[in-house]
C-alpha cells in the first residue's frame, strides 16, 4: 500500500520536475496535471524530461483559473488516474508544482499508514470561518458567477450586487451542506472513489462548476458525505495573507520550516535553491515531532498580516500615511501636557521630572525655539529644536517625537504663546493627557515689567488663543484625558491635582508626594487683573479672584494653643 | 477625482511622453547592448555625469542584487565614467552634451530609454550614489521582491531616499575607488521626517533629515523631496513626471497604505556625502544644472563647509535593514 501524487503544475517546470522525481524515488506514483494554457512545445519538453519515469502520467489538460472550475476538473482527471492506475495506492496527495516535501516521504507514508482510514482536509461550515475575502462566503453557494474575478472585476462586482438586489438564490442540491477549507488534502482511496463514483456527481458537478472558487469547497462538502474519519485540516503547510493569496517561503525560512515539523510546504519560491537542495537531499529527518506542529510559523505570517492591515500605531512614513481617523491611534505611547504649570510653579519642570521620572520638555511648540529637555539643538531621531522647521509640519513634529522615544513617556509644556498648529491634533489624540491651569499666562506679565498698554494687548491675544484652544479640548471630537482648572480653583488645593497628575503619569503609584513644587509669589496678581478690567480687557479664564486683601489687614496667623498637661 | 482632473492627467502624461520622444534626439548610443535583454531580465536605468570613482562599487552593488542590465545615461563625462561603462558586458550607455536641467533634471532621457527598452520589465531608476535597500535584501535577492510584487498584483515599490553621512566633516576620510561608500558616509536620521499629501498626483511629499535640519531649517518648504518611486513594473505608457519622486498615471504612486496598515518599503540610501562632494559642489554650481537653482551646493559652498558636520548627537549608525524596519523608515508589510 502507497502513497499517490496528483500534482498540478503550471510553471517552473524544473523545479516540479525536482520534486517529482523526489516522490517517485521514494516509490509514490505522481499523475501530473498541467494547465491548458501552458504552450506545447513546453509540455513536450516537460513530458520528454520526466520519460525515464515507469510511474509518472500525465492527464488530460484543463485550463485552470484562478476561482473556476477548471482546477477540480483537473484534480478530477488526475485522482481518477491515480486511482484506475495504480491499484496500490490507498491515499492520494493533492499538491502543486511549488509544494515541497519538508520530511522523508517515508516518514509521511508510515504516518498515512497509521491511520489508513482518516482523511485530511480542511472542512469548515462558512459560518464558522472568518477566511474569505471580499465579502463572499456564503453567497459563493447560492449566486453565479460569470464574469472573470481576474479579468472583468467590475462586472462581476455588479453582477453579484445584482443579484442580491434581487434576491436571487441557488438551489443547493439536496443533502449538501457547503464547507470550505485549503484546496490541498489527502483523501483515502475509499473517500475519493466514492466521491468520483457518485451517481449523483453529474448533478453535483453541476452545481459546483458555478460556484465561486469550486477548488475550495467541492471535495471539502463532498468528503463530509462519505469519509468516516475527516481530520479537518490539511497536511500540505500552507499561509494566507490577507488578500487571499499564499505566502511565499525563501531559503530564510529554513529554520522555520525545519522546526515546522509539517509534511509539505507550499507555496516555495522557485529560485529558494537552498531550500529546495536541504528538503529533497535530506535522508534522516531533522524533525522529531511526529505531528506537524506549524504554530511558529503561523505567528510570523499572522504577523506579517497584521502589520500589513493595521500597521504601528501612531508611525507615519512613506508607506503607512492614514486618512484622518484611521490611524489606529494619533500617536504611539501616552504622553502629558502641561498648561499653565511652569508659569505657575517655580522650576517645574525640573519637580516634574523628578516626581515622574519621565522626560520633561519645556514648551515644544514656544516661538523663539523648540524647548527640548536640557534645552539640547537636537532630540531622538535627530529632531531639530528650530522653530521653522517644527512649525512646517507640527503635527509630524509631535507624532514623531512620540514614535522615537518610545518606552519613555514625554511629558511637555504648552501655552497660549505657543504655535497652536497642534491645539486640534493633541485634543483627538487618544494618548493625551493634557492638564490646564486656564488664565496662568497672566502670571509672567504680572510678574514682567513692561508697559501696562502693550501687557494689555498682549492678554488680550492670549486669552483669545487660550480660549481657542479650550474650546477644542471641550469639543466632542476631543478624545484626550482632559483637566481643566480655572487658576483661581487651582491655587485653593494644589497638591491635590498634583497628586493626581503625577500618578496618571506615572501609572498609578500609590505614593505620596514628597515634596511639592514652589509657587510664585501672587501678592498683588488679584489686583493686576482689576488693572486689566480697568483698561477694558476682561480677564475670565483664570476665575474669580479676589483682589487681594492688603497684608496689613489680615489678622496675624493665630498661634497654636499650648496643652497644659 | 473628478473626470477632468482624471483627463488633464492624462494629457499631462502624453506630454511628458512626446518630450520624452523630443528628447530623444540628444542621445547618442555609444554602446547598446539591449539585444541581450531576455523578457524576465531586471533592468536599471540611471543617468550621471563624472561619477567614475562610485561605478566599480555601484554596478557591483546591483549585479550582487540581481540586475541583469544597466542602461545608463552619460551626460558629457570627462572622466572616464563612458568609456568604463562601455566595457562592461551588461551596459548599454547611451552619451549626451544637452542640458541636464532643460532634460527636467534626466527624467526625458530616462523616459524615453524606459518606454524603448522596459516594456514589461521591473525597472530600477536611481543615481549612481542610491543604494536600494528593501526587506529581507540580505537574504533575497531583487528577483524575489519582484516576483511577489507580481504575485500580489502591484506594479511599483516605494522607497525613500535616506540621506547618509558620516562623522565629522565630510571631506575627512577619502574614498577608494571600489569601495561600499556606505562604509564611510553610515550615519543617517531616524524620525525628522515631515510628510504631506500630494492630491494632485496622489503620492507623498516627504522631507527632512540632515539636509533639511542643517541648510533648510528656515526655508523649510524648499528642503529636496525624499520620496521616490524607483522600482516600477514598466509599460511604455508610463512616463516619470518628476525624478523618480512620482509617475503618471497617477495610481503608480500610491505605494502606501491609506487605511491605518503598512505596505512593503524600501529605502535608497543616499550616499551622497563623501569627499568627492565638495568637488562636485564646486563643480555643479559653476554649472546650475540642479534642482531649485542649486540650493543645496549653494549651501554648501557658502562656507558651511568648512564646519559642514552632518552628525548630531542623535545620528543612528547603519546596521542592515532591519534596524530600519524597526525604526519606522521602512516597511515589511505583508512580506514575510
Amino acid at each position: 500500500m502507497t502513497l499517490g501524487v496528483v500534482m498540478l503544475v503550471h510553471t517552473a517546470f524544473d523545479r516540479a520536475e525536482q520534486v517529482i522525481r523526489h516522490w517517485t524515488s521514494a516509490g509514490c506514483p505522481v499523475v501530473i496535471h498541467v494547465d491548458r494554457i501552458v504552450q506545447r512545445r513546453q509540455f513536450s519538453a516537460f513530458q520528454a524530461a520526466l520519460s525515464d519515469l515507469p510511474n509518472v502520467r500525465f492527464c488530460e489538460r484543463f485550463r485552470c483559473e484562478w476561482g473556476t472550475w477548471g482546477i477540480v476538473a483537473a484534480t478530477q482527471a488526475g485522482s481518477e488516474m491515480m486511482l484506475a492506475q495504480f491499484p496500490d495506492v490507498r491515499h492520494v496527495y493533492l499538491a502543486s508544482g511549488s509544494c515541497l516535501p519538508l520530511r522523508p516521504v517515508r516518514e509521511l507514508i508510515r504516518y498515512l499508514g497509521a491511520r489508513p482510514l482518516t482523511d485530511f482536509i480542511e472542512s469548515a461550515t462558512t459560518a464558522d470561518v472568518p477566511w474569505t475575502v471580499g465579502g463572499l462566503d456564503e453567497e459563493r453557494f447560492t449566486l453565479r458567477f460569470p464574469f472573470s474575478w481576474r479579468r472583468h472585476r467590475r462586472l462581476f462586482d455588479r453582477y453579484v450586487n445584482f443579484q442580491r438586489r434581487i434576491k436571487f438564490r441557488r438551489k443547493i442540491p439536496e443533502g449538501i451542506i457547503p464547507h470550505m477549507g485549503s484546496q490541498w488534502w489527502c483523501l483515502t482511496r475509499r473517500t475519493l472513489s466514492a466521491i468520483l463514483q457518485d451517481p449523483r456527481r453529474a448533478e453535483f458537478d453541476r452545481y459546483f462548476s458555478k460556484v465561486w472558487i469550486p477548488d475550495e469547497s467541492y471535495f471539502q462538502s463532498l468528503v463530509r458525505l462519505y469519509g468516516t474519519d475527516v481530520q479537518s485540516r490539511s497536511l500540505t503547510l500552507s499561509k494566507f495573507d490577507f488578500q487571499g493569496k499564499p505566502h511565499i517561503f525563501y531559503d530564510d525560512h529554513l529554520q522555520l520550516l525545519r522546526r515546522s515539523d509539517c509534511f509539505v510546504a507550499r507555496k516555495i519560491w522557485p529560485h529558494a535553491d537552498r531550500l529546495y537542495e536541504t528538503f529533497l537531499n535530506e535522508a534522516v529527518s531533522a524533525m522529531k515531532g511526529s505531528e506537524p506542529n506549524p504554530g511558529k510559523i503561523d505567528r510570523v505570517f499572522a504577523k506579517a498580516v497584521d502589520r500589513r492591515t493595521r500597521g504601528r500605531p501612531g508611525l507615519y512614513m512613506q508607506s503607512r500615511f492614514p486618512n484622518e481617523n484611521w490611524e489606529n491611534g494619533v500617536s504611539t505611547a501616552p504622553y502629558s501636557v502641561f498648561e499653565g504649570f511652569s508659569e505657575l510653579f517655580i522650576d517645574f519642570e525640573a519637580w516634574l521630572a523628578k516626581a515622574t521620572g519621565a522626560r520633561v520638555h519645556g514648551h515644544l511648540f514656544a516661538p523663539e525655539r523648540v524647548e527640548f529637555d536640557g534645552r539640547q539643538t537636537t532630540f531622538t531621531g535627530a529632531l531639530s529644536d528650530h522653530a521653522a522647521l517644527r512649525d512646517y509640519n507640527a503635527r509630524m513634529f509631535l507624532t514623531n517625537l512620540i514614535w522615537n522615544t518610545r518606552g519613555e513617556r514625554q511629558c511637555f509644556q504648552f501655552g497660549p504663546r505657543d504655535s497652536q498648529y497642534v491645539s486640534w491634533d493633541i485634543a483627538k489624540d487618544i494618548n493625551a493627557q493634557i492638564s490646564v491651569i486656564s488664565g496662568a499666562w497672566a502670571v509672567p506679565l504680572f510678574q514682567s515689567n513692561r508697559n501696562f498698554a502693550d501687557l494689555r494687548n498682549e492678554a488680550a491675544m492670549l486669552q483669545k488663543i487660550e480660549a481657542d484652544h479650550l474650546n477644542a479640548l471641550r469639543s466632542p471630537y476631543a478624545k484626550a484625558r482632559i483637566r481643566i482648572w480655572t487658576m483661581a480653583s487651582f491655587i485653593e488645593n494644589p497638591m491635590e491635582v498634583l497628586q493626581t497628575i503625577v500618578d496618571e503619569a506615572t501609572g498609578k503609584s500609590l505614593r505620596r508626594l514628597a515634596e511639592a513644587p514652589r509657587m510664585v509669589e501672587l501678592t498683588g496678581f488679584g489686583q493686576f487683573l482689576q488693572n486689566l478690567k480697568n483698561q477694558g480687557m476682561h480677564p475670565y479664564l483664570m476665575g474669580d479672584f479676589p483682589i487681594d486683601a492688603a497684608p496689613e489687614n489680615a489678622p496675624p496667623p493665630a498661634r497654636k494653643p499650648y496643652l497644659v498637661r | 477625482m473628478g473626470v477632468w482632473q482624471s483627463y488633464r492627467l492624462r494629457i499631462q502624461r502624453k506630454r511628458w511622453r512626446i518630450r520624452a520622444l523630443r528628447k530623444r534626439r540628444e542621445l547618442r548610443s555609444v554602446i547598446n547592448r539591449t539585444d541581450l535583454i531576455r523578457p524576465s531580465d531586471l533592468l536599471l536605468f540611471a543617468t550621471l555625469r563624472n561619477e567614475e570613482i562610485r561605478l566599480p562599487f555601484f554596478l557591483k552593488y546591483y549585479r550582487d542584487l540581481g540586475i541583469n542590465h544597466f542602461l545608463i545615461v552619460d551626460n558629457d563625462s570627462d572622466d572616464g565614467s563612458r568609456e568604463f561603462l562601455a566595457e562592461q558586458p551588461d551596459v548599454s550607455v547611451w552619451s549626451t552634451r544637452a542640458s541636464y536641467k532643460r532634460a527636467r533634471f534626466g527624467v526625458d532621457w530616462l523616459n524615453w530609454l524606459q518606454r524603448k527598452y522596459a516594456h514589461g520589465h521591473w525597472a530600477l531608476t536611481v543615481d549612481p550614489d542610491e543604494f536600494l535597500v528593501y526587506p529581507f535584501c540580505d537574504t533575497r535577492g531583487l528577483r524575489a521582491l519582484t516576483d511577489w510584487l507580481d504575485a500580489s498584483s502591484i506594479k511599483s515599490f516605494g522607497a525613500m531616499l535616506l540621506d547618509m553621512y558620516p562623522k565629522g566633516r565630510i571631506d575627512a576620510q577619502p574614498y577608494r575607488r571600489g569601495q561600499d561608500p556606505l562604509e564611510i558616509a553610515c550615519w543617517f536620521d531616524s524620525g525628522n521626517y515631515s510628510i504631506y499629501r500630494n492630491h494632485a498626483f496622489g503620492n507623498l511629499w516627504i522631507q527632512g533629515g540632515p539636509r533639511a535640519r542643517k541648510f533648510f531649517a528656515d526655508t523649510p518648504h524648499a528642503a529636496p523631496a525624499l520620496n521616490k518611486i524607483p522600482l516600477v513594473k514598466w509599460d511604455k505608457s508610463y512616463a516619470y513626471v518628476s525624478s523618480t519622486h512620482m509617475l503618471l498615471p497617477r495610481g503608480l504612486n500610491l505605494v502606501y497604505d491609506e487605511w491605518g496598515g503598512e505596505k512593503a518599503s524600501g529605502l535608497l540610501l543616499h550616499a551622497k556625502f563623501i569627499d568627492t562632494f565638495a568637488a562636485k559642489a564646486a563643480e555643479e554650481l559653476g554649472r546650475g544644472q540642479h534642482y531649485a537653482a542649486s540650493q543645496e551646493y549653494r549651501a554648501y559652498a557658502e562656507g558651511l563647509a568648512e564646519n559642514a558636520d552632518l552628525w548630531c548627537k542623535w545620528s543612528e549608525k547603519y546596521i542592515n535593514w532591519r534596524q530600519l524596519e524597526i525604526l519606522g523608515l521602512m516597511s515589511k508589510g505583508n512580506w514575510a
